[in-house]
């Protein structure tokens, strides 16, 4: 597993930090990763396809080169694919080849049906241009977004802010200079999550958000009310204020259970955002420095 | 072999042909599986995931009780009797699978009262009395991504099952011992397998993942020898192909993915085999895979092979053009019911991107699509021909789009199972959201899955839903408590039964159903559940079985 988002279990450990994509999802599974491991640390695990041995900087340096005059007029400079040639980073002859042996007989060759044309390099070229492509990242992943995501209008978010947040939020208040703590990414973030729920938490760390409490009503009448530590169709588990912990079976609607999610607007918002709102917040929020 | 067995199957070896006269398993009983066996991948070749057995009901599930519980330890270290296997002369160490517990997300076979359980890179042999471990087999491995195992195929006394680093390895069932081992994908190219192979008569049908833009096939093999006899590729790999002009070049179509990564049905009567392909790659950019008018075939498709000759009787694509890693590899679930006041012979799929398919399985003619996940909110809407309408601001964008289902979809994996009682298709759902971003703004640099990031940022809930396949409608849902404000929410898949019964893993409990109201009736806090329930009859009585957190546990009446 290169990254972890673990299908149905998310919300157990995810909020407001890197959901890891994949093609198949991995089974469910305990524990939970670290957030090192999440985040694609995972430095206690081998990498899971061997890479290519490093070859010296100098080679590689000498392969960028020689790429760059012989090859990326059609193959791109990053040999990611041009106007007329294809991809190289992900052919199969470059992922199969070690050290040039399997490109150098294409590279003199060349596919005159194709278009491709014969060179004339020796072997340590080819080895060099190997090197060069076999020092290409493969695919990206994990690789921080640079991209600035602030796009939308500061004056907007203001005034979204002023007719649908203060209830809750202030800005002299839970969220004074809350732009000076947060890049913008994780912010726009937190502005839809509402901030990871303590058994959320992961990640970078995220605002003090009030723990979910939970009211039990016994058939007697009697109520018992606290942090909330766990709940299924069978068992609600809570800790009261005082410390005690204390769980009753559940049986249905017996006995009355109601969970208090200081979070629930933002809940709620999940299905009626408008991107745009969200853009306009999170340009507005981050101008509180 | 027991007393109860021999008699059980007394008839049914009458009618083996005399090559099968053996313990093991004819493949000819899979057209129509024994009740007291779990034979292939889904118990049987419709994926229905429906037992007619009724020992176990409404009247009694909460009698239901422990039978046996049998932990289980990945690698060379840690099972009875291991053999050893496998070609890496320095094996990786995983966790999960060269040591430690292993993760049981797959199929358990239960054939002649043997147990047959895999996970990645390990097999094991069990007696489904008491959970004794008959033996243990290790592979070696190369590494790739270890991301889970389905289960494994038999086909007489010989199982199959696939290795994270494409290997199809075959095993003597009664002595775990190693037949043979073949290649099934290349690894520089980063194939990874996980899927549970399927035995049709005399083919073994074996499909494999890749996350790095090569293309996707399902291939047949026999499962005596090993040898290939076909080998299907989900998307065009030369000029002439089918499917090559909704690509914008050979190169493109070439590298568009399309794995065949869960296994498939089988539908007897026309020799088809119907499976779903992957996503279209690279995955988060629709920019060098050609503009809209590009749909990528055969990704995100069902599809229909003829087991005999490998050739491509129809296709269906439930995802033109996906930009979300949104496969439809999930199960195709073969149905024969009324269709709007008709027999039909039908395929039903519930797909990651949170719509519900209905289609002719005789010639893939679309009958009904739906949008179960009420979440699911990148598209514009249905087409006149069934197809999604992809909204490309819901796209991955630079600023971010606020998008539902989650990268792991509205469904995945996790079988779903179709009862005919209640005449409603089940299936787990997960309505959560995440910020879509894109982290690069050079298409050519998407390569594979990269280029996105993917910030899950809450969720409606997880959830069963009941499915009527004739309107296509939700009609029952039942929310995992706490599921919606970050308290579990891990369903591990579908069983449902004659005894009018649902049977799920939901996070640490195996719980069963009243599977017209989807009331819970019974559970077990067994640990995190890993598989889908499954059940059998053995020595008179009816099991429930199931995997958690690395131990395999039996379930019958007191």
């Amino acid at each position: 597993m290169r990254r972890h988002l673990h299908y149905f279990e998310v919300l157990i450990f995810v909020v407001a930090m890197g959901a890891f994509a994949f093609a198949q999802q991995p089974a469910t599974k305990t524990p939970a990763p670290s957030p090192a491991e999440a985040q694609g640390g995972r430095s206690h695990r081998p990498p899971a396809y061997p890479p290519h041995p490093p070859s010296p900087p100098a080679e590689v340096a000498q392969g960028k080169q020689l790429f760059e005059a012989n090859c990326s007029f059609c193959h791109g400079a990053d040999a990611r694919g041009g106007e007329t040639g294809p991809n190289l980073v992900r052919a199969q002859v470059v992922l199969d080849d070690q050290k040039g042996e399997i490109i150098a007989p294409i590279v003199r060759n060349g596919f005159p049906d194709k278009g491709m044309p014969k060179f004339a390099l020796n072997d340590g070229d080819i080895a060099a241009i190997a090197a060069f492509l076999h020092n290409q990242p493969l695919a990206n992943r994990g690789a921080p977004s640079l991209l600035d995501v602030l796009v939308g209008n500061a004056k907007a978010g203001q005034t979204y802010f002023s007719e649908h947040c203060t209830t809750c939020h202030s800005v002299t208040g839970d969220l004074a200079a809350i732009g000076a703590k947060y890049d913008p990414k994780t912010l726009q973030n937190l502005i839809v999550s509402g901030a990871a729920h303590e058994s959320r938490r992961r990640g970078p760390a995220t605002p003090k958000v009030a723990p979910t409490t939970v009211t039990v009503t016994l058939p007697s009448g009697k109520t018992v009310t606290g942090k909330l530590d766990h709940l299924s169709a069978f068992v609600v588990g809570l800790t009261e204020a005082d410390g005690t912990y204390r769980s009753f079976a559940r049986n249905g609607s017996v006995p009355k259970v109601v969970v208090h999610d200081p979070l629930q607007w933002h809940i709620d918002m999940l299905s009626k955002w408008d991107d745009t709102d969200i853009h306009n917040l999170t340009s507005y929020l981050v101008t509180l420095k | 072999m027991t007393k109860t067995i021999k008699l059980f199957l007394a008839p049914l070896l009458l009618i083996l042909p005399a090559a099968f006269l053996c313990q093991g398993l004819n493949p000819a009983s899979l057209l129509k599986p024994a009740i007291n066996s779990w034979p292939t991948y889904a118990g049987d070749y419709s994926q229905q995931r429906y037992s007619h057995l009724t020992q176990i009901n409404q009247s009694n599930v909460h009698t239901l009780t422990l039978a046996w519980v049998s932990p289980l330890t990945a690698g060379p270290g840690g099972g009875v009797r291991t053999s050893i296997g496998g070609v890496a002369e320095h094996p990786v160490t995983i966790p999960g699978s060269s040591s430690g517990s292993p993760r049981l997300a797959g199929s358990i076979l239960q054939v002649n009262g043997i147990l047959y359980i895999s996970s990645p890179d390990n097999a094991w042999a069990m007696d489904a009395l008491d959970g004794r471990i008959l033996w243990h087999y290790w592979w070696k491995s190369r590494g790739a991504t270890h991301i889970g195992n389905r289960g494994m195929a038999m086909f007489g006394d010989w199982l199959y099952f696939e290795t994270p680093d494409d290997d199809l390895v075959s095993l003597d069932a009664k002595t775990g011992k190693e037949r043979w081992h073949k290649e099934i994908a290349d690894f520089s190219q980063q194939y990874f397998s996980t899927t549970a192979p399927v035995v049709v008569g005399d083919h073994l049908l074996v499909g494999t993942g890749d996350d790095l833009d090569s293309p996707g096939f399902l291939q047949s093999f026999d499962p005596k020898t090993g040898d290939l006899q076909w080998k299907f590729f989900t998307v065009p790999m030369k000029k002439g192909d089918p499917g090559l002009s909704s690509w914008p070049s050979l190169d493109a179509a070439q590298h568009g993915g399309a794995q065949v990564w869960m296994s498939g049905s089988y539908d007897p009567e026309t020799h088809l085999y119907i499976f779903g392909t992957g996503n279209p790659t690279p995955a988060y950019t629709a920019k060098i895979r050609g503009p809209k008018t590009y749909s990528n075939l055969y990704t995100c498709s069902i599809v229909a092979v003829n087991v005999d000759t490998g050739k491509m009787a129809w296709y269906f694509q439930t995802s033109p053009d996906d930009t979300h890693d949104w496969d439809s590899t999930q199960s195709p679930v073969l149905v024969d019911g009324m269709f709007h006041g008709k027999p039909r012979k039908l395929v039903i799929q519930a797909a990651r991107n949170g719509y519900f398919y209905v289609l002719d399985r005789t010639n893939g003619k679309h009958l009904l699509t739906s949008k179960f996940s009420a979440a699911a909110n990148w598209a514009k809407g249905i087409d006149a021909s069934g197809h999604v309408d992809r909204n490309p601001e819901k796209d991955n964008t630079v600023p971010g789009s606020l998008v539902s289902p989650t990268n792991g979809g509205a469904t995945n994996w996790p079988p779903p199972s179709f009862d005919p009682q209640t005449n409603l298709f089940y299936v787990t759902l997960h309505e959560g959201y995440s910020m879509y971003y894109l982290t690069l703004k050079d298409p050519r640099r998407l390569m594979g899955l990269g280029g996105s990031e993917q910030d899950v940022v809450g969720s409606l809930g997880t959830f069963i839903a009941a499915i009527d396949y004739q309107t296509g409608k939700v009609v029952q849902k039942w929310r995992v408590p706490g599921s919606n404000i970050g308290f579990g929410g891990g369903l591990t898949g579908l069983l449902t039964t004659a005894g009018h019964l649902l049977f799920d893993g939901v996070d640490n409990d195996l719980v069963a159903f009243d599977v017209a109201s989807l009331k819970p009736l019974w559970h077990s806090h067994i640990g995190r559940v890993q598989n889908a329930p499954e059940t059998y009859m053995l020595e008179g009585h009816q099991y429930i079985l199931a995997a958690a957190s690395g131990s395999v546990y039996a379930f019958c009446l007191q």
